[in-house]
């Protein structure tokens, strides 16, 4: 199912949280909604549950505007943050309560319930814990519980809010991938809320970048991260080196293979996979010394200080990322001058 | 705390001096009297029917107030409106007011002439006061704040995700009230029964007033018991007070035992 939003807006007394969003949702896509805390993200899950309603704009599932229907009516499957199982059913009845819960015409029988939440068990890879409680369970079990109690009522669209927030590192890296290929098998339009730009990147088909309660830019992954639109998006995705044209970065910067001679804007966005850098430079072409480096794996993170002219200016450490093997081939020390070569930059006003 | 050993001693000292101790004399009072004597005592048509008085107006009385407490804790964690704080604290009047001081008010506008007796009489045709309504009424206006403030905290606590979460799955407004709200809130709810059945069992002062006391009617077991204290029958008293005790007993056991079956069954156990 396709989802369409235009023009949403959505006020918590002074507080803007949404503010005119048109978004529109392609029916199979896997999304995330990524932005920092506060930017109304959940607020907009919420609206497109029924769980809120908007002060102004439309919500259009398939087509059918569905703005002023029921949360019940909407086909909708949640997730919540905190899972928000049934403490008093136990996994089974979690399960069927959607089944359960149907008027008497649709309702399955409770022979056919009981294989459908077997099956859903099944999918989850919980069957053995069909008779606990939710009391009874780790982070993660009630994680895949909470999704199939909402997959049982074959939602055409699934929400779910941070769905990996409340879980320890390991658990997350594994549900992550998990839920990718759930979403490969059937192939449900599913949203889902998250403040790790990593998370976004990894899981998802499409990422709408939000702010401020405002869509900043909506893309593939390597569109966003390779294109980002402003500065924000720049910034909130990856990893990047804020550099600002006044006359101090000028200089150097024309050394680092930037042209500089009509500067397309006054801001420049360098990733750090985008540095190289080389031994050996004098100090009138570079400022940088190496100050440290790290070992991410199968990469090394340089820091770069930077000397400052103006005393008391405090010049923020640049990063540059390289392979292993050019980093030992360089055979740098700390406190070395080193000259930066830029690939490529994103320039923004 | 100072560690097992004296916190143990202590809590069994207490225990006994201020509840064994009293309640091994009453016994021991009830055993002057020979079996058939104290049958004879307990199958007293009138005892009798302060009996089936007491219990009844109690379960009633419990009941009823289960369900108002049950609506004003609701309305109490579920809505904002003016006054509230103010509202929240009169619920508790009934713990703090003497209660020979709520009988004579409840019996004042309840009588035939009163306020409240008047009106329900002429407009009705009910009759309260000097009659097992009226022991209801005054068992229900005792036992509503043991209700509310053990329905409240549990409301309180509820999580509301779980109720948006039955709304997504399609459940109505009713189905979400009857399958997800009230499963949690009912061993709460339970607790407060028992409170207010065990209460009204016990209560004279706020009762004595508003029931009039006709025999075999409008007695309750209490008065029987202060009657045959007036009258020096100390055994045949304590042979009531006994009675009274251990029925109480048994019917708090079974609740208890209800009890731990729902919480069994929801998986609070």
């Amino acid at each position: 199912m396709s989802i369409l939003l235009s023009n949403i807006s959505k006020n918590f007394g002074d507080f803007a949280a949404l503010d005119h969003i048109d978004l529109e949702i392609p029916e199979g896509e896997l999304v995330a909604l990524l932005g920092p805390s506060g930017c109304g993200k959940t607020t907009l899950l919420r609206i497109i549950a029924g769980l809120e309603q908007p002060d102004s704009g439309r919500v259009l599932l398939s087509g059918e505007d569905k703005t002023e229907q029921h949360a019940s009516h909407r086909g909708i499957g949640f997730v919540f943050q905190h899972y928000a199982l049934f403490r008093h059913m136990t996994v089974f009845d979690n399960i069927a309560f959607g089944l359960r819960v149907k008027p008497r015409k649709e309702r399955p029988g409770e022979a056919m319930i009981r294989r459908k939440v077997h099956e859903l068990l099944q999918l989850v890879q919980l069957d053995w814990l069909h008779d606990r409680y939710p009391d009874q369970l780790s982070g993660g079990q009630r994680q895949r519980i909470a999704l199939a109690r909402a997959l049982a009522v074959e939602p055409s669209v699934l929400l779910l809010d941070e769905p990996f927030g409340a879980l320890d590192a390991s658990v997350r890296k594994d549900l992550r991938q998990w839920l990718r290929n759930l979403h490969h098998e059937l192939n449900v339009t599913s949203i889902f809320v998250t403040h790790d730009q990593e998370e976004a990147m990894e899981v998802a088909s499409q990422v709408v970048v939000l702010n401020h309660g405002r869509i900043e830019q909506q893309g593939s992954p390597s569109e966003i991260y390779d294109h980002p639109a402003n500065a924000f998006v720049s910034k909130f995705v990856g990893q990047t080196n804020v550099f600002h044209l006044d006359n101090e970065d000028k200089i150097w910067l024309q050394h680092a293979g930037i042209v500089l001679d009509d500067p397309e804007a006054l801001t420049a966005h360098v990733r750090p996979h985008d540095i190289d850098i080389e031994k050996n430079a004098d100090a009138s072409s570079s400022p940088f010394t190496l100050k440290d480096w790290q070992h991410l794996g199968s990469a090394i993170r340089v820091e770069l200080a930077r000397e400052v002219r103006e005393q008391g200016k405090l010049a923020p450490v640049v990063y540059a990322q390289m392979p292993n093997e050019r980093f030992k081939a360089l055979q740098l020390a700390k406190g070395d001058r080193v000259a930066l070569r830029i690939r490529h930059a994103h320039w923004f006003n | 705390m100072p560690g097992k050993r004296p916190a143990l001693g202590f809590t069994l000292f207490y225990l006994g001096l201020i509840v064994l101790i009293p309640l091994s004399t009453l016994i021991a009072k009830s055993l002057l009297l020979s079996w058939d004597e104290y049958l004879a005592v307990i199958t007293n048509k009138r005892v009798l029917a302060s009996f089936r008085v007491s219990f009844a107006a109690s379960l009633i009385a419990a009941a009823i107030a289960s369900l108002f407490g049950f609506i004003i804790a609701w309305t109490f964690v579920r809505y904002p409106f003016p006054g509230k704080r103010v509202l929240d604290a009169l619920i508790d009047l009934p713990f703090a007011l003497p209660t020979a001081v709520a009988g004579i008010v409840l019996a004042t506008i309840y009588q035939p002439g009163g306020f409240l007796g008047k009106l329900l009489s002429q407009a009705f045709g009910i009759k309260v006061a000097y009659t097992p309504t009226g022991i209801v009424i005054a068992l229900i206006f005792i036992a509503l704040p043991f209700v509310v403030r053990t329905v409240q905290p549990v409301l309180q606590e509820f999580d509301a995700t779980m109720e948006e979460a039955a709304s997504t799955l399609g459940a109505t407004r009713l189905q979400v009230f009857l399958k997800v709200i009230f499963p949690n809130v009912f061993p709460a709810l339970l607790t407060g029964f028992a409170l207010s059945f065990a209460r009204g069992i016990g209560e004279y002062g706020s009762v004595i007033f508003i029931a009039g006391n006709l025999p075999y009617v409008s007695e309750i077991v209490p008065l029987m018991i202060i009657t045959k204290l007036e009258q020096y029958e100390y055994a045949g008293a304590t042979a009531i007070a006994l009675t009274l005790l251990v029925v109480s007993f048994l019917l708090l056991f079974v609740i208890n035992l209800l009890q731990y079956w729902v919480r069994k069954r929801s998986g609070q156990l």
